[in-house]
């Protein structure tokens, strides 16, 4: 068994049009950008994939990642808590124009429905959202006398992650805080494709320190040094680079 | 005379009611102040929806690792002890009841508990959050504010106009004018700025004070 593909282009060749895709990344902490520009790439080239949904847990900064897919006309719908960001214009003037589509979701609530998806667990209840405009037309249920409401599961044609180390299984360790979704989003995908910045021999990986098991993916990307979205934005990038760019903080 | 307190002092005093060892979440923005001043020989202990438990301060400018970051983008640093962990850990950490303080901003308080503060209404582009995860999981749900707003109304109402974010939720108000408890319903006056006086209160707060025997001068150092 070797998860490994040789490169990005090939790693987003088999996601179609109309696909589900959930993509990792709190802000860029996390943002699988090399993923993303390959797949922008790929529909500048091609046209295609388009009419995208798009889960994750903001919709785009600035000019690059995410946001560069919505700029591109690639996204149909976000699914997301917190459309918001530093530089949220690119998202902010397709959903005013009636572009895009948002269905906005509690932060927790988002991360439990992936879970779930991954997990097999069809629908869940929790307190969050309660009594509030997002918990209109869902089932509420009370038990040991406090109100919940039902949510259901969220699952993927694909995920795109970021990760630290992975092994030819598909064995993953993330860096610091650029897990958050990642390792539930590889659950709950029918294929997980990771970068990983630094790709291993099975054993590479202290089994005690695997964070997202090979189980959950299905092919691993080695993308030796990533670039940071924060760090582009600060630099001013925009994906294509269609601008002259400063030098990459 | 003092006529308000200044954001910092109203964080000053929220912090003086963690508890040495609490697990505690601020919000986005203002919240965020309160960890500046935890009182001494007292540690909390920080968690942020995105991952992290046992953060500290900013790092110095230039010295950012945009892997470790807070829920509002901004870079961390790590205190000896913390932990990273995934979203779903993370809100079960929320939603769990294992956190004992959560402290956010408001629009709007009601007095049976009821907290607005992630929409002021249709226009523009919604966004949540992890709010409505944080009121329904800590323990102790907290609010920090200004007593009115930018022009002059209420924050403290009978009932909230503005789309809720929880339901019956806020148990303390820290406001710039004064500390009150949310019981049974009803806002219950605790602290006070000793240069009000309680028509004036009264007169700046949306719904009805109710006045135990003993209100405690509200009293802030200068910072």
């Amino acid at each position: 068994m070797d998860k490994r593909i040789p490169n990005l282009a090939e790693a987003v060749a088999g996601i179609p049009d109309d696909a589900t895709v959930m993509i990792g990344g709190f802000g860029g902490s996390g943002a699988p950008i090399e993923l993303i520009h390959a797949l922008i790439d790929r529909y500048l080239a091609t046209g295609s994939p388009g009419n995208l949904t798009v889960i994750n847990n903001n919709a785009g900064n600035g000019h690059v990642g995410i946001a560069a897919m919505i700029e591109q006309g690639m996204v149909r719908k976000m699914v997301c808590s917190f459309p918001r960001s530093a530089d949220p214009r690119v998202f902010t003037d397709k959903y005013l124009a009636g572009e895009i589509e948002l269905e906005l979701v509690p932060q927790g609530t988002l991360a439990e429905r992936i879970r779930a998806g991954g997990a097999g667990i069809p629908a869940f209840y929790t307190p969050t959202s309660y009594g509030t405009d997002l918990a209109k037309g869902k089932p509420v249920a009370e038990f040991d006398g406090r109100p919940y409401v039902q949510e259901r599961w969220l699952k993927a044609d694909f995920a795109l992650i970021k990760a630290e180390l992975g092994d030819h299984y598909g064995n993953l360790t993330y860096r610091m805080a650029a897990r958050n979704f990642s390792p539930l989003m590889a659950m709950a995908a029918a294929r997980t494709i990771a970068q990983v910045t630094q790709a291993v021999a099975p054993g590479g990986i202290d089994p005690e320190t695997v964070v997202t098991p090979g189980i959950f993916v299905s092919g691993i990307v080695e993308v030796a040094n990533p670039a940071q979205e924060e760090a582009l934005n600060r630099a001013d990038a925009a994906y294509p680079p269609t601008r002259p760019q400063k030098v990459q903080a | 005379m003092t006529t308000k307190l200044s954001n910092a002092q109203i964080a000053w005093r929220a912090a003086q009611d963690i508890a040495d060892g609490a697990y505690v979440n601020l919000g986005i923005g203002f919240p965020e102040m309160v960890a500046k001043f935890q009182p001494p020989g007292r540690q909390a202990v920080f968690h942020t929806e995105n991952g992290v438990l046992g953060f500290g301060e900013a790092p110095p400018a230039g010295e950012e690792d945009w892997d470790l970051i807070n829920a509002g983008k901004k870079a961390i640093t790590l205190k000896p002890g913390a932990a990273f962990f995934h979203h779903a850990d993370s809100f079960a950490m929320v939603r769990g009841g294992h956190l004992d303080v959560a402290i956010l901003g408001a629009y709007q308080v009601a007095q049976n508990g009821d907290l607005a503060n992630w929409s002021t209404g249709p226009k523009g582009v919604p966004a949540v959050g992890g709010a409505m995860d944080l009121v329904h999981g800590a323990k102790r749900v907290a609010v920090i504010t200004d007593h009115v707003t930018k022009d002059g109304k209420p924050k403290l109402v009978k009932a909230c106009t503005l789309p809720l974010t929880g339901v019956g939720c806020v148990t303390r108000v820290y406001t710039s004018l004064a500390v009150v408890d949310i019981q049974d319903g009803r806002f219950v006056l605790r602290e006070k700025l000793p240069s009000l006086s309680l028509d004036e209160l009264q007169a700046l707060t949306g719904a009805e004070l109710v006045l135990p025997d003993h209100i405690a001068d509200l009293i802030a150092p200068e910072l």
